[in-house]
Order: C-alpha cells, then structure tokens, then sequence
C-alpha cells in the first residue's frame, strides 16, 4: 500500500473521482498548469484536460458561485480556494447562495459542491493566509465542515465529501499537508462524514481536537502518558455536523474533557461542544470542562504566532489543570 | 494587479469612483501574471484600461516600464483628481520578471523567451540609465556613486530592522479596541501566565 503525505492523498483523491465521475470538475486559481500553490491538483490537468481542471480568473466570489450553478445543475465541482482566509471574497456566495439552495427552493435544488482550502498557523505566512474559520461555517445551517487529520482520512473523506448531496467546506491542514505519511490506499474507499475518531484510547480525560491541532492533542497525550496520565484523542474529523455520540460515550468512560481548536476562542466550536457535554453527561463530569484555543485576535504575525496557537505544552497544562480540579 | 481586477472590489470600487467623480487615480500594475495565470486568462478584455469605460472613468494604457510616461500620465491624473475633474484608471504595462513568492517556479507555467525579452530589452531601470546618457545627464561614476549609496542605505536599514528587539508575546493583544474587552484583558493575563511558566521554551509546529 503506498505511503503518502496528506497533500497527495488529497491529489490521489481528485484522481480517483475525476476518472470515475464526468460530473466532478476541479476549478481555482492556479489549479491547472501550475497542479495548485501547494500542488494539490499537480498532474490532474494534463490526465483530465483543461476542461475538468480550470485555471479560473482570480475571484473567490466568482469561484464559488460558479460552483453553485454546476452544482446546482447536476455536476459535482471541487473548488479550491488557496487559503481559507481568501472565502472571505466569497462568503456571500457560500452562505448566501450554496448553503441556502435546498431550503430556499423546498428540496427542488440541490448543491453538491466541495471548497477545499488550507487553514490554519504554521507556515510563518503573511495576513489572511493563516485564518481558522471553521466556525462561521460550522454557524452557517446547510453547509456541512469536514477537517481531516491524517493522509488517509483526507483521501476518504473528501471522496465522501464529493459523493455528499450538500454543500461540503473541506478544510485542509496547512501545516499536516507534508508533516507526515500514512498508508493510503489506491483507489476508491470513503471515510463516513459525521463520524469522528479515537485516534488514541486513554481512560484520564477525554481530549477532543481536529486537524492539525489532533497532532498536537496526541504530542502532549504522549507527555503526559509519562506522568501517568492517560489521555483519550477523541479526532473529530466532520466538524459539521459533529459526532457528539463520541464525545459523550469517552467523557462518560474518562469523566473529564478539554477541546483543543487553533480558532478564536469565543463563540469557537468548542464552546458548542461544552454545551453538548453540559447538556449530555453533566453527571459523568469530575470537573468542568477546559478550552485550549487561539485567543480572540486575529492570527498575529509570524513571529508571534507560536504564542497564538495551541502547543502541547498548553494542552499538557490543560489536562493537568482538569485532572487535579 | 492584473490579476485584482478580477475581483468583485475592483468593479465596485471604479464603480464609486465614476458616480460620485471621486478624486482618486486607480493604477493597475499590469504585470501580466498572477501565479501562473496569464493576462489573457484572466480577462478577454483587450485591455484593462478599457474597463474605466464602462464605468464613466477616463482610461489610460501606459508603459509601466517608462519611467517618464509614468511620471507624466499619474502627474496629469492627481492634477485632474484634485482639480475636481473625477477618477482616473492607469494600467501600467510590465513584467514579473521574478516568481510570485519563494515557493512559486514559474518555468512550470510561462516561457522562458517572454521572460528573455523583457529582461534583454524592457528593464526601465537599463531604459532609464540610457535615456539619460544619451541626454548627457548620466555617466558611469555617478551610476556606480548612487549604487553604492543606494546598497550602504538598504544595508543600515536591513541591519537596523533585524537590531528591533522581538516584540513581547503579549503585543497579540494590542490594537483590536480602542479600549481592550475584559476577556482580552483576561486572555492577555492567561498568556503572561502561561509564558512566565514555561520560560518561553515555545516550540513551533508541535
């Protein structure tokens, strides 16, 4: 089985559903001749043709609501947006158009569109090359969020977000895209959205994270096996809509839990998640539970942005802190 | 940029300029790529100066690599801008000679006789320096003179800026209100807190 990092899943995954499907088409900038600025789409043009695979004028907007429109007439786009904080030029096409299709018209059209970006702190990348949005779109009703840790999730799950009837944000982790191989293998397998991952058992605390933060969870989770402390990786992968079943049967095993997202802390997904364990399992609870997050400024500058994001270290911290409540 | 115009803000931005014959001078530095897109991918327009038709704004095509022509038109423009004679839209005509970012390889995508010509025949710094030979207002000594000022100048300022301390950690908290919100005081405590314990051993990526 061959070994890949997550960016070439991601590729391997574009592969397999532009030779199986006419309906799917990738478009965005730089995605054709160029195979993406991190080369996500490298090859698929010359396999597939610059007619499923298309360098697009430089408009976010009008990326995304080109999507709309094949999507909402029966073809499967795959929209690449360089960087999550470039949707801002296209936030209404996505929360206005693509989220609200089926409902405006009750169930007569559809939007089967998939936006990939990379997100997230890591790469020392100037402004709005670095933001951690999954929140707004987690808030926006009829979009659905997906955000793989590893190579072999990315590759089955954005084969399952391409076949999905509704409008899928597939977020990639910027620092995960070459961080690290798994097995992936070839060809077609899907990874169901909406369920999430123990990507480590642990009987202490449960530790619920995504993304690259998930590599982050298990680093401390590894330091603090050292102390005795045994943490449970809860790996949510579908962040909308999220799999609170597994979040609550670990917080009902461990009795303890801290979430971990790189995003701004206030209003964060991590604030429904405390709901959700609050409304579920307050009983099971030895200790409330703690938030390990980016705090309310945006991404500062590259000098500073370790101080910004979650590190092990913060998450180790946290865990101890909920432990000996 | 070329590519810029591409963008809903671009329109909408000329479109403001033309209504309320705003004193502003639009330039586009059209430099022919964005990434690895061309200007004839990125519109089927002839030019980008012609887009301030549409849009009731006067439009001009100017050799960016012209110093002078540039010079000229943009002097001519915020003239009429300030005179209350309304917007004016420049394209300025260049080239990138190098890649968009460290991580770009423009030999994937554009080729290497265009690159060729522009460097050979186009540069406006060569065209420049020649011009003014020519005139007799130039010569070798004062070329070499100005360079070397001109690298002793970036050099006390690269050395200067890399002399600037680190800013603190806690300046991530600065100038998001004009008076911090109690949970930004708070997180800002949190994060002196937590940087005071760990002796700021901060490692990245992990």
């Amino acid at each position: 089985m061959p070994s890949r990092t997550l960016v070439e899943a991601i590729n391997d995954a574009l592969g397999v559903a532009l030779a199986e499907d006419e309906r799917v088409l990738v478009l965005g900038e730089d995605v054709g001749r160029n195979g993406g600025v991190f080369r996500a789409t490298d090859g698929l043009m010359e396999r597939f043709g610059a007619e499923r695979v298309v360098d697009t004028p430089l408009a976010e907007a009008g990326i995304i609501g080109t999507s709309v429109g094949l999507a909402e007439y029966g073809m499967r786009p795959v929209a690449e947006i360089q960087f999550l904080g470039f949707t801002y030029q296209a936030c209404a096409q996505l929360m206005a158009q693509a989220a609200r299709a089926r409902w405006r018209s009750n169930g007569r059209f559809t939007c089967p569109l998939v936006v990939r970006a990379p997100f997230g702190v890591g790469v020392r990348a100037p402004e709005l090359h670095s933001e951690a949005l999954e929140a707004h779109y987690v808030h926006t009703p009829g979009l659905k969020v997906v955000a793989p840790a590893t190579p072999y999730d990315a590759k089955g799950l954005l084969l399952a977000a391409i076949d999905d009837p509704d409008p899928v944000m597939f977020l990639e982790p910027l620092r995960g895209y070459r961080a690290g191989r798994t097995e992936v293998p070839e060809g077609r397998y899907t990874v169901p959205l909406g369920a999430a991952r123990v990507a480590r058992e642990g009987r202490d605390v449960t530790v619920v994270a995504w993304s690259y933060m998930v590599t982050v969870a298990l680093a401390a989770a590894e330091a603090l096996s050292g102390e005795g402390i045994e943490a449970e990786v809860i790996d949510l992968r579908t962040l909308s809509p999220f799999d609170a079943d597994a979040i609550i049967a670990s917080v009902q095993k461990t009795g303890r839990a801290v979430v971990v997202h790189e995003a701004a802390r206030t209003a964060g997904l991590g604030a429904e998640i405390v709901a959700t364990i609050n409304e579920r399992a307050l009983l099971s609870l030895e200790a409330p539970v703690a938030r390990v997050t980016g705090y309310d400024v945006p991404i500062p500058p590259a000098l500073l942005e370790d101080y910004y994001a979650p590190t092990s270290a913060r998450v180790a911290e946290a865990v101890r802190s909920v432990i000996g409540f | 940029g070329d590519g810029a115009t591409s963008e809903g803000a671009f329109h909408e931005a000329a479109n403001f300029a033309g209504v309320l014959k705003a004193p502003v001078v639009l330039v586009c530095q059209n430099n022919g790529w964005a990434i690895s897109v061309p200007r004839a991918r990125q519109t089927a327009s002839e030019t980008i100066a012609q887009k301030g038709v549409a849009y009731g704004v006067p439009g001009l095509l100017v050799d960016g690599n012209d110093g002078l022509a540039m010079y000229r038109e943009v002097h001519a423009a915020l003239e009429r801008a300030r005179s209350g004679g309304g917007p004016t839209l420049i394209e300025a005509l260049t080239y990138r000679i190098g890649p968009h970012t460290t991580s770009d390889d423009p030999t994937r995508y554009r080729p290497s006789d265009e690159l060729a010509l522009w460097q050979r025949e186009r540069d406006p710094l060569v065209r420049l320096r020649t011009y003014l030979e020519r005139e007799g207002q130039w010569d070798g000594a004062r070329q070499e003179a100005l360079e070397e000022e001109m690298r002793e100048r970036v050099a006390r300022i690269v050395t200067a800026a890399l002399a600037e301390p680190m800013p603190p950690p806690e300046a991530i908290f600065d100038h998001i209100y004009g008076t911090p919100s109690p949970i930004l005081e708070a997180q800002r405590r949190e994060l002196r807190a937590h940087v005071q314990a760990s002796g700021h051993k901060e490692k990245p990526h992990a």
